[in-house]
């Protein structure tokens, strides 16, 4: 219980120091697109205007877009009074108020939480997951999503894919007035070097933000399923409710939800495509191996 | 003159730490009696769902009427009940009642095949476990509010400003797992 209130004031804490580090690197970006133009201000007016408004957007419904682009359906108490059940339950035991319900129609077993706080949060899973598990099962799954919510994870989860968004699109931007202003600058303005270094320091810049930004969005997704993982064992007080869970989803032999992408795949409770290997889906993984999942909470 | 400046910012900081636990313990306080009143609600929604279960039940269970008359009279002691002990109390007991109910319906399978008492036994077992969930959610609560009172420095204070520790719940054996 105390770990999880600690938990929620260092992820506020995260939240702003994310939002500072990206106003930071968005400033840069937007002097470098200034730059490329000749002119600063105008640069840094437009990193300011695109991040003000696509972070407005982001934050205020993130939440409905994610929801309506995986195809989530609202379901009432009548369609599936256990799931409903459930998730009040859940919530009366993490003591915020009760998330609304979806559904995705698709027999893959999966399961998101999603929303801005917790007033406005809203958990989906997909039908396979409501066949094929029993209650206990269910309630691990929605338990995990539920301290997602209560952790505020879901906050700084949708934060950090708006922000790493509008640095990708900036860096577009950027590499974009590289190709477009390259030949003028070159007609009025001979050798000069620190022109040749900005132009030099803004491509690197350019092509290497958006994947760093993705490593860290990866990076931090991760942790956050572990602590998820925890913090259900301590709402539901029964750590193999949910492992049996992940292991009925590790065993699942079609793990692919159809309307999900990249941009919603680190939403999900376990990856939603099929299971590659290697460094290199590691480190872009947006899941901790789910045997690793398994085996810390059968250690509880 | 130094004397006193230093006095007085001693003052001040003991002054502030007061406010700031009383804040704080005020709080908490009415976080417990917030999620009291959640098990409250729970505990009404299943008083108020046994009436219709009963008159279901009734035309089906001919020999063992003792179990239905255990679970009225359970939810009229339920209904007298007051202060958290007592309700608490009542309600461990009509939990037993209503299980032992569902225990007996498995003999009775055209009572087992009724829509209504379908619909009846999913809202029950699932109120209960909410009643479970409300109720762990009350103990973690009164746990961070008597730790709070209870760790020092803050018991110093805590006893002077009147607050007490307060009592957890007795947990059921377990939430029914279906």
């Amino acid at each position: 219980m105390r770990i999880s209130f600690d938990e929620t004031r260092n992820n506020k804490l995260r939240s702003w120091f994310l939002m500072f580090f990206f106003i930071i690197l968005i400033g840069f970006l937007g002097a470098a697109i200034g730059i490329t133009m000749n002119s600063l201000f105008f640069g840094l007016f437009l990193a300011v205007f695109v991040g003000i408004i696509y972070s407005m957007i982001g934050f205020f419904s993130g939440g409905n877009m994610i929801l309506s682009m995986s195809g989530a359906k609202a379901v009432s108490k009548q369609e599936y009074p256990h799931l409903w059940h459930a998730i009040e339950g859940l919530s009366l035991a993490a003591g915020i108020p009760k998330p609304k319900a979806y559904v995705i129609n698709d027999s893959a077993l999966n399961a998101f939480a999603t929303g801005r706080d917790p007033k406005h949060a809203a958990i989906t899973v997909t039908t396979g997951l409501l066949e094929k598990l029993n209650r206990e099962e269910l309630e691990g799954v929605l338990a995990h999503e539920m301290s997602h919510i209560r952790n505020y994870d879901i906050r700084f989860m949708m934060l950090t894919a708006v922000l790493v968004g509008i640095v990708t699109l900036l860096c577009d931007f950027l590499l974009r007035s590289f190709l477009w202003g390259g030949a003028r600058r070159r007609s009025n303005d001979s050798g000069n070097q620190v022109g040749i270094i900005m132009i030099v320091l803004g491509l690197v810049l350019a092509i290497l933000t958006p994947i760093i930004g993705q490593i860290i969005k990866l990076a931090i997704s991760r942790k956050r399923e572990y602590m998820a993982d925890s913090s259900a064992v301590t709402l539901t007080r029964y750590p193999l409710g949910l492992a049996n869970a992940l292991d009925k989803i590790r065993a699942d032999p079609d793990p692919l939800v159809d309307k999900a992408n990249k941009a919603t795949a680190h939403l999900f409770i376990s990856t939603p495509f099929r299971k590659k290997k290697g460094l290199m889906t590691r480190l872009f993984a947006t899941h901790p191996p789910i045997e690793e999942r398994i085996k810390r909470l059968k250690e509880m | 003159m130094a004397i006193g400046i230093i006095i007085g910012v001693i003052l001040g900081v003991i002054v502030l730490f007061i406010i700031l636990l009383y804040n704080s313990l005020i709080r908490l306080k009415n976080q417990v009696k917030n999620s009291w009143a959640q098990i409250d609600v729970q505990l009404k929604r299943r008083n108020d769902l046994i009436p219709n279960l009963v008159e279901t039940v009734k035309g089906y269970m001919k020999h063992e009427k003792s179990v239905l008359e255990n679970v009225t009279k359970a939810r009229a002691a339920m209904m007298n009940a007051e202060g958290v002990e007592d309700t608490a109390q009542a309600s461990n007991m009509l939990s037993g009642t209503l299980k032992s109910l569902f225990a007996v319906s498995e003999n009775y399978p055209d009572l087992k095949a009724n829509q209504n008492f379908m619909q009846l036994q999913e809202e029950i077992t699932g109120t209960e476990n909410k009643i479970a969930y409300a109720r762990q959610h009350y103990n973690d609560i009164v746990m961070i509010f008597n730790t709070k009172i209870q760790t020092f420095p803050n018991n110093v204070f805590a006893k002077q400003l009147n607050f007490q520790k307060k009592k957890v719940l007795k947990q059921l054996k377990k939430r029914k797992r279906m």
